[in-house]
């Protein structure tokens, strides 16, 4: 707040120029480093994020390297059976947990409150803390690696390998700790998107104008609320076998093995529809703007991500087939799990539809998204083949999974990303990424992919497990096993391609301008990269495409007063304006939570007390994070 | 159809199945599960490769016709067809996966009944090697390890234990797989439909050496079988040289028959692999070598270089003492 503004400054009453700059000061971040510390923009927050998980990635992708080396022949001793057991459970756990689910989360902090036509997300300082609890959890996982305590359990840490018994040191408390700092940090960001996509769009905005990445986000962010309680549940449970000697999963005293397959699947399952579903949200709206035409099939796109949230909660005894349970029972999984096929399917038709119909540009985007499809069609295949039992119990737990998942995981969500990123870079950081590096990175990855993971289908079939840290001369896998290593090279240089471009353009690229695609969704109506309160006036929406909708400028909403935050509350189906909401201003107390919060849940892997004396600290920051301090947002 | 599908299948599995005569492959089977769980992934495969197809053509239809020579007029039909089309897809996709529902049913309901038994065996996974107990009345019963024998053509039915963690028994060319679960009694019928030796490896990630936790199935002839257990069942031969007897004194003297058995001497350990007949099994610590004195040699000499973590330690033996105790091994036939 400007000395000189009147106390009910509203944005209508002041000419442009003095409006984005009375603007500019009531929603910046402070500078300096206590600033950046303490900022709750979702912007700077939602780039951070997304930079971390791609270190995460590159961190994964060294791990990744080294398994590869290490099998390309048979017997190799670059990596002994402790180290290579370690490095495949934190690739695993690194990619899915640190990984896959913050990066979607973390575009979503980004894109959606820009594509809602928001000026920040709801909850803004719990945005902040989620990011410090995920660095946390991530920075635990890779000291302990570091420290040789990385656990070794896979990331499923089925138990009783990872029990009181056999699974010794701490290494699986650090693999069950990590996960309650991710899901931790999942569970608000899904929380604050809902709100967001409730509560916040743009006057107009009704619920079939939500662009198809927006509810991708909010269909995912209601599977992170629903599947979170059994993690939860499942790590404090092992926690509590480990630390405090129950004996939940102990069989000899009457505890249950396969209890915990139940819990962990239960939410690990929908884990990978949380990745997949803002992947296919992606492409919907990426789509249009290299199509040249609206998505064909909006309606059936969405029925389709709702219909597979909530047939991604019935398919998790898939996982367990050759478990022993009883065989009827297995059947009705193999009929829920194939169903899945369908909202597959119908996603699937509908980008052929409007690649058919559209007038093509062919742009990096637009080549991941024609990768995205020919692989991810052969991954969701491949899944219908696994979803089978018979067929199941011939490749579960086989290099034929191996290819299956990475097949969906790399093809199904990672080419959309890398899309993503090449599509949305100028609205990150104002500069185009290099479209010849780009295309150069699309095809080494998309061929080095393929040729990796391809032959690894044959490997399954031929009887190679998955999880083993090397294997004996006198089996036929070694020739297969080197040509994957060495496709694997090629992937990597793709990605490493891909790296390079981005760092390299967000520093030298080609400054963009506010629409570089002629995109037709509100991220594209502000500036690239877009101001601290992302849109001088609200804009109002009369279509699903606003920016295709009208001729020149946006009609815009007024009202809002300049000299605080302040955002428009619409209602839920309509999007009609209901009032005026403050925004919460920058606090350095999400940190301190955060830092109280990591103190607490590391501490508690070692004493059952530090629940007890850790939560004080907790609640002194949290105190002081609600405090009023008598600011304009805390007094409405 | 049926029959085009199977051919191109065929085609498409020609190249691995061309490379292996590998005793350890799905593709390979010999096994009356594994031939009928080859048959129904051939198929599934195939269906699955044409829809693959089809897709493809209708991608490249869509990347071709958008050349700017090409590009149709709009119309405004184009949107109706489209949804047709599109319906059209969603149709099929459901009775394709209708009909692979209904295939695995009936493929898992002919698996389960398998009929009769002929003989059972326990099989006990352990950190990481099986131990396996042929069942039946006392004088019949006999343990082993890592290596089953069975009857060709004849039912066996295991019973499947898994004693620390979870384990699970595959033998690729024999059947698919079965967890081996604390806790639980799972069981796995297995036929084997050609004499053979099959490999199998635990498919279930198990700690430290789960790569290196194979066992063999070798199935025999009635009567080779028959020899082979009547054999089995005997204890242990006494020495005949010095040398042997010699490694035996060391075998019962040293911390070796804390864990180990060898039935006709006071070795009665449960911690490891039965030793009895160890001579006569093809390989060493579940898979890891073939059996000679030399790879017994080694491994006594040094089981933590070998195979890092496994549940054998070194035990300190004199050049000496190493060289009688493994003509010993050697010599249990
Ligand atoms: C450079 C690209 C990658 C390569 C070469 C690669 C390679 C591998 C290999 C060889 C394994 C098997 C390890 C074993 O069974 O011993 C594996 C496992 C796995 N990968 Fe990747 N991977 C890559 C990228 C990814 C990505 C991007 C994701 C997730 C988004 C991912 C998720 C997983 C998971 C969940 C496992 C299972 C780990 C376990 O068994 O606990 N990978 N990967
Ligand atoms: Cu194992």
């Amino acid at each position: 707040m400007t000395a000189d503004a009147a106390p009910d400054t509203r944005d209508a009453d002041v000419e442009r120029t003095h409006l984005t700059c009375t603007l500019a000061e009531t929603w910046k971040t402070p500078a300096g480093f206590w600033g950046a510390l303490s900022t709750v923009d979702h912007k700077i927050i939602g780039r951070r994020y997304i930079f971390t998980a791609f270190v995460f990635l590159a961190l994964g992708g060294v791990l990744a390297a080294l398994m590869r080396i290490q099998l390309a022949q048979p017997e190799a001793r670059l990596l002994g059976p402790d180290r290579y057991n370690q490095i495949f459970t934190m690739h695993g756990a690194n990619m899915m947990f640190l990984f896959a689910v913050p990066v979607m989360e973390a575009m979503a902090v980004y894109l959606v409150p820009l594509m809602v036509g928001t000026r920040n997300i709801a909850f803004p300082r719990l945005n902040a803390f989620s990011y410090w609890i995920y660095l946390a959890g991530g920075a635990l996982l890779w000291i302990a690696f570091a420290l040789d305590m990385g656990p070794d359990v896979g990331w499923f840490a089925y138990v009783p390998l990872s029990g009181p018994q056999y699974g010794a040191g701490k290494r699986a408390d650090i693999w069950a700790q990590m996960i309650t700092f991710t899901e931790l940090s999942a569970l608000a960001v899904a929380v604050e998107l809902v709100v967001t996509i409730f509560k916040q769009r743009a006057p107009g905005m009704t619920l079939d104008r939500i662009p198809v990445f927006v509810w991708a986000m909010l269909v995912t962010s209601f599977l992170v609320i629903m599947a979170m309680p059994a993690i939860m549940v499942a790590s404090t449970s092992l926690i509590l076998d480990r630390l405090v000697g129950t004996h939940l999963f102990n069989p000899a005293e009457g505890g249950d093995v396969l209890l915990w397959q139940h819990l962990f699947w239960f939410f690990g399952h929908p884990e990978v529809y949380i990745i997949f579903l803002p992947a296919a949200g992606m492409v919907s709206t990426m789509i249009e703007p290299f199509a040249r035409r609206p998505a064909f099939g909006y309606l059936a796109l969405v029925m389709a991500l709702i219909a597979t949230g909530i047939l991604s909660f019935g398919l998790w005894v898939h996982h367990m087939f050759v478990a022993g349970l009883p065989r009827l029972g297995e059947s009705f999984f193999t009929a829920s799990s194939m169903t899945i096929a369908i909202p597959a399917g119908i996603q699937v038709f509908c980008w052929l539809a409007t690649l058919w119909d559209g007038t093509l540009v062919f742009k990096t985007p637009l080549l991941f998204i024609i990768g995205f499809i020919v692989t991810f069609v052969i991954g969701g295949l491949t899944g219908v083949m696994v979803a089978s039992v018979p067929f199941d119990t011939q490749v579960h737990d086989t290099y034929f999974v191996v290819a299956h998942f990475h097949y969906v995981l790399v093809g199904g969500a990672v080419f959309p990303l890398l899309g993503a990123i090449h599509y949305w870079f100028p609205k990150l950081t104002g500069r185009m990424m290099s479209e010849t590096l780009g295309q150069w990175s699309f095809w080494l990855i998309f061929i080095g992919f393929n040729a990796t993971f391809f032959p690894m289908h044959i490997l399954g079939l031929q009887g190679m497990p998955r999880r083993i840290y090397t294997y004996q001369p006198d089996l036929a896998w070694h020739g297969m096993n080197l040509f994957v290593s060495l496709s694997a090279a090629v992937l990597i240089a793709g990605f490493l391609l891909f790296f390079v471009n981005a760092l390299r353009s967000a520093r030298y690229g080609e400054p963009a301008s506010d629409n570089p695609w002629d995109a037709p969704t509100l991220e594209w109506a502000t500036a690239s990269p877009p101001p601290s309160y992302n849109f001088a006036m609200i804009p109002v929406v009369s279509g699903a495409q606003p920016l295709w909708n009208v001729e020149g400028a946006l009609p815009v909403a007024e009202g809002l007063r300049t000299d605080r935050r302040e955002l428009v509350v619409t209602s839920l189906a309509a999007a009609e304006p209901q009032t005026r909401e403050a925004s919460p201003r920058h606090s350095i107390w999400p940190l301190w939570a955060a830092l109280a919060t990591t103190v607490m849940l590391i501490w508690s892997i070692f004493s059952p007390w530090a629940v007890v004396w850790g939560s004080i600290p907790i609640a002194v920051t949290l105190i002081g994070w609600f405090w009023p301090k008598g600011t304009p947002e805390d007094e409405s | 159809m049926r029959r085009l599908a199977k051919t191109s299948a065929s085609v498409m599995l020609a190249l691995p199945l061309a490379g292996c005569d590998g005793s350890q492959s799905a593709l390979d089977a010999h096994g009356a599960s594994a031939i009928e769980l080859k048959q129904l992934i051939i198929v599934i495969v195939a269906v699955c490769s044409v829809v693959w197809m089809l897709v493809m053509v209708a991608l490249i239809g869509a990347l071709w016709r958008n050349r700017p020579a090409l590009r149709p007029p709009a119309s405004p039909s184009a949107e109706r067809r489209m949804t047709i089309a599109t319906i059209a897809a969603v149709v099929a996709t459901t009775i394709i996966i209708s009909g692979f529902t209904v295939m695995s049913f009936i493929a898992t309901r002919a698996l389960a009944v398998a009929g009769n038994h002929d003989l059972t065996i326990r099989v006990r996974g352990l950190q990481w090697w099986w131990s396996v107990e042929y069942l039946g009345t006392s004088a019949e019963r006999f343990e082993t390890a890592n290596e089953i024998h069975i009857p060709v053509g004849r039912n066996v039915r295991l019973k499947l234990e898994g004693v620390d963690v979870i384990h699970s028994f595959w033998v690729p060319s024999l059947a698919g797989k079965q967890d081996l679960v604390p806790g639980r009694n799972n069981e796995l019928t297995i036929r084997a439909e050609r004499v053979g030796i099959y490999r199998g490896q635990c498919a279930e990630y198990c700690g430290m050496q789960h790569a290196h936790m194979a066992l063999l199935v070798v199935a025999d002839s009635q009567d080779d079988f028959d020899k082979w257990a009547a054999a089995q069942r005997q204890a242990a031969n006494p020495p005949a040289e010095e040398e042997l007897a010699a490694g035996r004194q060391t075998f019962l003297a040293k911390p070796c028959a804390a864990c180990h058995t060898i039935r006709g001497t006071d070795a009665s350990g449960k911690t490891g692999p039965d030793l009895t007949h160890v001579g006569s099994r093809r390989t060493i610590a579940a898979g890891l070598f073939e059996t000679t004195r030399g790879s017994l040699a080694a491994w006594i000499a040094d089981p933590q270089t070998i195979k890092p973590g496994n549940n054998m330690p070194v035990v300190p033996l004199t050049p000496d003492e190493l060289r009688s105790v493994s003509a010993y091994m050697a010599s249990l036939k």
